[in-house]
């Protein structure tokens, strides 16, 4: 009998404390990178902090850095549902099976993936609309550029790639139709040595302008160095470059974050797919500088017409590089045709690796 | 004219770092140690390096600090190999892990930060000369540090009775010692000349490839350093070719690239790997020598019998 009451009292105990621990949300992290990156993984911890801040005692975050997208994630992923958060993201593409694997485990904790396409019940996914903003450096670039030429640092040929290229381009036709783009793939997304390479190859074949699809501050820092002008990558890399600096396309998360929380927070959290772009502030572009006052002031305007929906980067007529049509005059291009992107806007000479 | 200077710089910079570090692991390799810690060293020189110029806002200091965190890592490296005996290979692996760690930790507050760059040498007069001026006279000083170390240490070899000692060392320990030559210290000299090479190469990464400190900034170069050493037959000539080889296959890749070029990328990316091996491989063909420049002791723990 006192065994009976000493069980009863353990079991009480018990719910009690899960009562209590359910006061606060437990919120998990899980980054690819370091946060200290000042790019991809910074801007995902931008994010959390932002959390933090909004909703102060409400929740508590934890996160992971570093974490090796494979089967590492998973056990990262796993070991944040059992110390009890309730809501995790997981910040990379690679994560993605990881995180289903570990939400089978975990029916009760949400889950979020970045730039995934695979859902579950507890697992839903968000991406943002960079191209929005490759359409904005691209029209800045057309402005800016004396030899005409620009030069682009890409990671891998994969559809959010070769997505941000055409924008870029087609930014840049609008103001100069002859405009021409040199690319280059250095096979990574991250390798500061590679990335200045490739700038100082670019910059070597007459590219006055420097952009980039990899993650490290090496080609604004070589593009300041050969005097080019470039621009900066997910995060405002302006004090790597101040004079150089153009503008960055900022990956603005914690707007997001913050609704995904508190819907959490209110039990109405199901599992859904965002693809938010400038309108809701996920894609932001950092302050337009180095550049006169009139080219700020289009890009500015360029920028406030595709937050408010009146210019989507991707409208007809778009034609492919064989001179086929993409897409009619005035239709735009759906998210289906976007996401798969694997061909190249009509007026980039490069074939493109497949 | 221009284009070819600027590719001819671009590929002196790419190459340099590999070169520094090869240079360093072939004088260990030679004196029969094996230390596959050259990564883990090479980017603790880049973070040290690093860090001691931005506290002190000198160069030099930040090139001696790398040379410094390399010796130190292989000061590491050579206790636990020569006095404790571990073995080598396990050692060197444990080395290169522990160094990017480490060199996280440390690079924590520096992560991000605007670094101080290592400036070109500047001869007035001489490196205003149109082409060769900037192509011969307007490096940096690691850049001459390399090749004077590669010829220091082919001319060391081949003319010196230190090179003599080092590769009796390197051969046959047993009899070495047996010599009267202190084999245990004269491995420690050159695992600590080894460290110091790499940990320049470090520096050359974050004081001048890319003026700044970023976790795991090596990407890999020591372990391309380390196949260079084996596959020009521990020969400081062949690994100045295969070091630029690898350097101006990688870098006219990416010039081909620019020019539209229809390559894939990916074989872009492995052709150096491929284009360098098949060349020393060629050029070591000939067995019988290959044999003479063999380190035959290579990772065997030496214990002095008496």
């Amino acid at each position: 009998m006192k065994k009976l009451t000493w069980m009863v009292a353990l079991l009480a105990g018990l719910v009690a404390g899960q009562a209590s621990a359910a006061d606060t949300l437990k919120i998990g992290f899980v980054y690819v990178g370091p946060i200290g990156d000042h790019g991809w993984t910074y801007q995902h911890d931008q994010g959390r902090l932002a959390l933090e801040k909004a909703l102060g005692a409400k929740v508590e975050t934890v996160y992971v850095e570093k974490v090796a997208e494979g089967p590492d994630a998973e056990r990262a992923i796993t070991r944040l549902a059992r110390q009890g958060a309730g809501l995790i993201f997981t910040t990379s593409f690679g994560f993605m099976e990881p995180t289903l694997k570990a939400a089978k485990k975990f029916p009760k904790v949400m889950f979020e993936h970045a730039t995934g396409y695979k859902r579950s019940k507890n697992v839903a996914t968000y991406s943002a609309r960079f191209y929005e903003g490759r359409y904005v450096i691209g029209q800045i670039a057309a402005r800016m550029s004396k030899s005409g030429v620009a030069g682009y640092i890409a990671s891998f040929p994969i559809p959010e790639v070769v997505r941000g290229i055409n924008a870029f381009m087609l930014g840049a036709q609008s103001i100069n139709p002859d405009f021409k783009l040199k690319i280059v793939w250095v096979s990574s997304w991250f390798d500061p040595g590679k990335e200045a390479d490739a700038a100082k190859v670019l910059i070597g074949q007459g590219a006055d302008i420097i952009t980039q699809h990899t993650d490290s501050t090496a080609p604004l820092q070589i593009a300041d160095e050969k005097g080019a002008l470039a621009f900066g990558q997910a995060s405002d890399m302006k004090k790597f470059a101040p004079n150089t600096q153009l503008t960055a396309i900022v990956n603005n998360w914690a707007p997001y974050y913050l609704a995904r929380t508190k819907a959490a927070l209110e039990g109405k959290w199901g599992s859904s797919d965002t693809w938010d772009g400038m309108a809701t502030g996920m894609v932001k572009m950092a302050a337009y500088e180095n550049m006169p006052g009139d080219v700020a002031k289009m890009a500015a305007e360029t920028e406030a017409k595709i937050r408010s929906g009146a210019l989507k980067p991707f409208t007809g007529p778009i034609y492919k590089q064989d001179g086929s049509v993409a897409v009619g005059p005035g239709k735009s291009l759906d998210d289906g045709t976007l996401l798969g992107m694997n061909w190249y806007v009509k007026g980039i000479d490069d074939k493109l690796p497949q | 004219m221009a284009e070819l200077l600027a590719v001819l710089l671009t590929i002196i910079a790419a190459s340099t770092p590999l070169l520094l570090a090869a240079t360093g692991e072939l004088v260990v390799e030679r004196s029969g140690v094996l230390n596959l810690g050259v990564e883990g060293m090479m980017v603790m020189g880049a973070v040290c390096g690093f860090a001691a110029a931005s506290a002190t806002g000198s160069p030099a200091v930040g090139v001696l600090g790398a040379a410094g965190a390399g010796i130190v890592m292989a000061g590491l490296f050579g206790f636990l190999t020569q006095t404790l005996l571990t073995n080598q290979v396990a050692t060197g692996l444990a080395l290169t892990l522990f160094g990017l760690g480490a060199s996280g930790l440390i690079g924590e507050p520096y992560t991000g930060l605007p670094g101080v760059k290592v400036r070109p040498i500047d001869i007035p007069g001489v490196s205003d000369v149109p082409f060769l001026g900037p192509l011969l006279f307007g490096h940096d000083i690691l850049v001459y540090i390399s090749f004077a170390l590669v010829a220091g240490v082919a001319w060391v070899f081949a003319r010196t009775r230190l090179g003599l000692i080092i590769r009796a060392v390197g051969v046959n320990h047993d009899s070495a010692h047996a010599l009267g030559f202190n084999v245990v210290a004269i491995r420690y000299g050159c695992i600590l000349f080894g460290g110091a090479c790499a940990g320049l190469a470090g520096g050359y990464l974050s004081l001048v490839y890319t003026p700044q400190w970023i976790e795991n900034m090596s990407a890999g170069r020591g372990w391309i350093a380390l196949a260079l050493v084996v596959f020009a037959t521990w020969v400081p000539l062949r690994v100045l070719l295969g070091a630029y080889l690898f350097g101006a296959v990688w870098i006219m890749g990416l010039y081909a690239q620019g020019l539209g070029v229809n390559i894939a990328p990916q074989f872009l990316a492995a052709l150096p790997y491929l284009v360098t091996i098949a060349a020393l491989v060629l050029i070591s063909r000939n067995r019988a020598l290959a044999k003479v420049n063999t380190p035959t002791c290579i990772g065997q723990a030496f214990v002095a019998d008496r």
